[in-house]
């Protein structure tokens, strides 16, 4: 395996450099567009399958050139796929807000103006990551009935907002970490109050972090099933929990079911094409800048 | 990335205005250093650790909402039954082995993609771009992909390839009866893998390249360097991409629910404690087996914690 190919010449070109021939650096070409491929092949499959006819989707062999069709997504839209996908956009982008309306004072307080114990508040906020959901979900379900709360979107904001939150902090501190200390005593000694320094000095040094905090926050929402399918019925249900419902049509349905995968993926492809590099600041929680 | 702002730092400076509060930063009180961060801390306090507090209430009590007038302590018996349970200890086996093996293969493949993507080529960016498209398929629809599109000993892709390939002869294996959980094992690489080489290809890039020339120079070869150089200069990548992937795939949930519905022995704890609560409503059995995820989780966090730790303290000023 060649680890670390730059395109130069060598000294020795005879013995050990042979990564750095030509032929190997078009073998090497080839495998990663060959790679790159292989992983989107089924999302391609997927959209081409979405634009068939039923009958020409769920054939063997495959028929990858039948003529498009809209069928799938006439299907799709004809299944009442708006309420879902607005529940979806609510709570994802409410939660998100939200999310970064607790995270920035919290990270602010565990780097710029740390408290005591800021790493033990750090790894709290990590070791909650690890509680699996599923440990708590119960309790959640009995006081969201006592409560009235079941099928009510807010109760997925709310949720939400706890499932990211200690990623968006993590992300957050990462950054204001970042932020250069001669800054903070320049705007202190123009007497600028915490909400002004934060606002004018600290949000723009760290905007590519909350942008990044925010995308994978949204994306972390959006995908997410087992809150919304346990917590949410005909009136709050995602979009997630709408797909599973597609599952159980008789006859044939792959291409219905393709138009309403892609259709779902849509926004979060978009925003992750559209923000490749913060995709990597996300998930690395900060830590990959 | 976020380091090169410095420039635009000194504002202009009122007059008279600096003397009073120089020491305003330093000198401020505890509390008003708290203040920012107790919203958060108490958000997150009351929605995670709460509910698992009343799990933990629960999984000592006999209730099942089928027989509410049964209510009543339980000692240990639901323990009891979580462990002489073949299916809870079949879902504990599952668990582990789903998360051991996506989270290996995915670093892996990751790595080995990594390694071909850190290089100059044409149309790297478009391989780069590919290579994200399926980390960004909604888990759900991207299961629905695999189960349907894919998997189906009928008219799946797979068998369609084998098919237009082989000829009328070709097998048509039914690949999920026959592996269901390889299928599921298969589907999350495929969206895991993606997430892996990311960050692995972020560390890669933050080699510093001087030195890896210097060795080449000196005569080092590939695998010499990879081995000396770029593989310890990779571990804290290779461990913080580990762990955040366990953190989310020991937590699967969609995967299970869509390809097998937990069916032919592919049940994880998650869904395992999700059939147990929400269709069998056996509540305190549900909560004895949240409890025994948690302690489990406990004992592999603490080790995750502790490399999560050890690489802050590197990466911290």
């Amino acid at each position: 395996m060649s680890a670390t190919t730059e395109t130069r010449e060598t000294r020795e070109p005879q013995a050990i450099n042979h990564h750095k021939s030509p032929k190997s650096h078009i073998l090497l070409t080839l495998a990663a567009w060959l790679c790159g491929l292989l992983f989107a092949l089924p999302v391609v499959w997927m959209i081409i399958t979405s634009f068939h006819k039923e009958e020409d989707a769920a054939t063997n062999p495959p028929s990858v050139f039948a003529p498009l069709s809209l069928d799938g997504y006439r299907s799709f839209f004809d299944a009442g796929p708006w309420p879902p996908l607005l529940n979806s956009l609510t709570a994802s982008v409410l939660s998100t807000i939200l999310v970064l309306l607790l995270a920035f004072p919290a990270a602010y307080a565990l780097s710029i103006r740390p408290v005591k114990a800021w790493t033990d508040v750090l790894f709290f906020f990590l070791s909650t990551k690890m509680l699996p959901i599923v440990a708590g979900i119960l309790p959640i379900y009995l006081f969201a009935q006592k409560a009235n709360l079941l099928d009510n979107i807010w109760l997925l904001i709310i949720l939400y907002t706890s499932m990211n939150l200690p990623i968006a902090v993590w992300m957050l501190r990462s950054f204001l970490a970042e932020v250069p200390v001669e800054m903070l005593e320049a705007a202190q000694v123009d007497g600028a109050s915490l909400t002004m320094t934060l606002r004018k000095v600290i949000a723009p040094v760290v905007m590519p972090g909350i942008a990044a905090a925010a995308l994978i926050c949204f994306i972390f929402s959006w995908n997410e099933l087992l809150l919304a399918r346990v917590l949410t019925g005909t009136v709050a249900g995602t979009a997630p929990v709408f797909l599973t419902g597609f599952v159980t049509s008789q006859g044939l349905f792959l291409a219905k079911v393709c138009a309403a995968s892609f259709v779902v993926s849509l926004p979060v492809l978009a925003a992750g094409f559209a923000a490749q590099d913060k995709l990597v600041q996300g998930l690395s929680m900060g830590a990959v800048k | 990335m976020a380091s090169d702002t410095v420039a635009d730092a000194p504002a202009k400076r009122p007059p008279g205005e600096n003397t009073a509060r120089s020491t305003r930063l330093a000198k401020a009180g505890d509390w008003s250093r708290r203040a920012p961060l107790l919203p958060a801390l108490i958000f997150v306090i009351v929605l995670t650790q709460l509910p698992f507090l009343a799990t933990l209430v629960v999984s000592f009590m006999n209730w099942n909402a089928y027989y509410p007038e049964e209510r009543g302590f339980a000692g240990f018996d639901n323990f009891v039954r979580v462990f002489t349970d073949s299916n809870t200890r079949n879902a504990v086996v599952v668990t582990i082995m789903l998360t051991v093996l996506v989270v290996g293969i995915s670093l892996v493949l990751g790595m080995l993609i990594a390694l071909l993507l850190d290089r100059k080529f044409l149309g790297r960016g478009i391989v780069r771009t590919l290579m994200i498209t399926p980390f960004l398929i909604v888990p759900v629809a991207a299961a629905l992909l695999w189960k349907h599109a894919l998997y189906n000993p009928e008219y799946g892709l797979l068998n369609g390839t084998l098919k237009a390939v082989l000829g009328e002869d070709a097998p048509q294996p039914d690949w999920i009866s026959n592996n269901p959980l390889i299928s599921i094992v298969a589907a999350l690489v495929w969206q895991w893998t993606p997430f892996m080489m990311l960050i692995l290809l972020a560390g890669l890039q933050s080699r510093p390249l001087d030195v890896v020339e210097a060795a080449r120079i000196d005569g080092a070869s590939a695998w010499q360097i990879f081995r000396t150089m770029t593989l310890p200069h990779m571990r804290q990548y290779i461990e913080l991409s580990g762990l955040l992937g366990a953190i989310y795939v020991v937590q699967n949930f969609d995967h299970v629910f869509t390809i097998t519905s937990g069916g032919l022995g592919t049940a994880n704890l998650p869904y395992f404690i999700y059939q147990t609560f929400y269709t069998a409503q056996d509540y305190g059995r549900a909560s004895a087996a949240g409890v025994v995820v948690v302690i489990g989780t406990i004992i592999i966090a603490t080790a995750a914690l502790r490399t999560a730790f050890s690489l802050f303290k590197e990466e911290a000023r």
